[in-house]
């Protein structure tokens, strides 16, 4: 046919390369071709990936890993810091709480004291006011009492001369005494 | 090209695997392919290399403690491989973890850009997988006998079977110890190769007008279903990777 002559005109043009078998995959005469490119391809590959790429990205990922366990570390850290000021903050607290408590418990007991000492004092005083003024009316009593028996005394006089007595001194002063006693 | 002349003639002669021939960048598509030629292979794979350095020494150039996007897709990828090699290969396989950092990129940023339209799948060949499987699998039998001596033949005598099974057990182990590296370079390359295969026999039925809907929307169904296949069998070539080493540094069964 003429279809299988044209194809045999281009097998042929393809030259020793095409076997009557048709795979190009058995052609021998290739294979020298394929194997020493494949062998250059291979050693160039395993010669960047061993030389430059691998050790590069192994040095990347464990650089990561580092990086991620660094941040790990350093947030935990800053996670304690973070517990410890609270702690601190809450003792701080605390503690003003308490000397706030001391600083009223302290002033109220200064001022009771004061209160006290103020109170003693002017009990003190009133007890000495109320004294002196004892002793002034008793002086004041004291005084009305010898006041009246002077008047008595003198009325008596006065009343017995007027009733054209003569009076002894002595027998007036005791009957008024006796008077002012009764 | 054939596919081309084809479609335009309307028949049902599909070329999927056209996709896959290894050209020479410059020059004629007839001239023949030294080992230094620059080919299509080299340009896809250089591609893959400039991906791989964009996103894992661009990307990450910043250093920064906030990674900027580009650098945190690469330092998930590291994370997740890292993960990997470590869980299922052990803490004392970490040492080879740029290396199987370097297969597992390699493999899957070949996938995804194999999945550009146009662009052309250096996953899809079996000598490349079947040179990536080689170097695993030298690189874990050295790795065992470094570490073990002696003892990592005893991850084909297998103790705890009764003594009379054991040869018959070893002959089997023995079998699939080497059988290995032909299933982990055939199911990358398998994989890969069918995927894209089938989207360009869907792209020829699209040439027919009257199933092109059918399979427009089947070859995008099948697009979807090769991203994912992308990632996995990047992921299933490398964790295969750490099993077999976890064998070659912890040989007992």
């Amino acid at each position: 046919m003429a279809t299988e002559t044209e194809n045999g005109a281009a097998d042929a043009a393809h030259g020793a390369a095409e076997s009557s078998a048709g795979m190009p995959q058995l052609e021998v005469s290739t294979f020298g071709n394929q194997i020493f490119w494949l062998v250059v391809a291979m050693v160039i590959i395993y010669f960047v990936l061993s030389k430059i790429a691998l050790p590069r990205i192994a040095g990347v990922l464990s650089e990561r890993q580092g990086t991620i366990t660094n941040d790990l570390a350093a947030a935990e850290e800053l996670k304690q810091k973070a517990v410890d000021a609270e702690e601190a903050y809450n003792k701080a607290l605390a503690d003003a709480r308490a000397e706030a408590n001391k600083i009223v418990a302290d002033a109220k007991a200064e001022i009771q004291s004061d209160l006290d000492a103020a109170q003693a004092k002017a009990d003190a005083e009133i007890a000495a006011k109320t004294a002196e003024s004892e002793k002034a009316i008793a002086e004041i009593r004291e005084g009305a009492v010898e006041s009246a028996t002077e008047v008595a005394k003198d009325t008596a006089k006065e009343i017995i001369a007027a009733m054209g007595f003569k009076a002894d001194a002595r027998t007036v002063t005791s009957a008024v005494n006796a008077r002012i006693k009764g | 090209m054939a596919t081309e002349a084809n479609g335009e003639e309307g028949g049902l002669v599909f070329h999927p695997l056209d996709q896959f021939i290894v050209e020479p960048l410059f020059g004629n598509a007839g001239d023949p392919i030294h080992w230094y030629t620059i080919t299509n292979v080299t340009l896809w794979m250089a591609l893959a290399v400039l991906a791989i350095i964009a996103l894992f020494v661009f990307g990450s150039r910043g250093r920064a403690i906030v990674p900027s996007r580009t650098q945190s897709i690469g330092e998930i990828l590291y994370g997740f491989t890292y993960k990997m090699v470590e869980d299922v290969a052990g803490k004392d396989a970490i040492k080879f973890f740029p290396y199987i950092m370097s297969l597992f990129m390699f493999i899957l940023f070949a996938n995804f850009l194999g999945l550009i339209p146009m662009s052309f799948a250096t996953t899809s060949h079996i000598a490349v997988t079947a040179v990536l499987a080689a170097a695993v699998f030298l690189t874990v039998t050295i790795v065992g006998f470094v570490k073990n001596g002696a003892g990592f033949l005893g991850l084909f005598w297998v103790k705890s079977a009764p003594l009379p099974l054991r040869p018959v057990l070893a002959i089997i182990e023995l079998i699939s110890y080497f059988v290995r590296p032909v299933s982990h370079s055939i199911r990358l390359g398998g994989n890969i190769m069918a995927g894209h295969a089938v989207i360009k026999v869907f792209a020829g039925f699209a040439a027919i007008a009257a199933i092109s809907p059918f399979a427009v929307l089947s070859i995008t169904a099948i697009y979807g279903l090769e991203v994912l296949v992308a990632g996995v069998q990047a992921y299933v070539f490398t964790i295969l990777t750490c099993v077999y080493l976890k064998d070659a540094l912890h040989p007992s069964h």
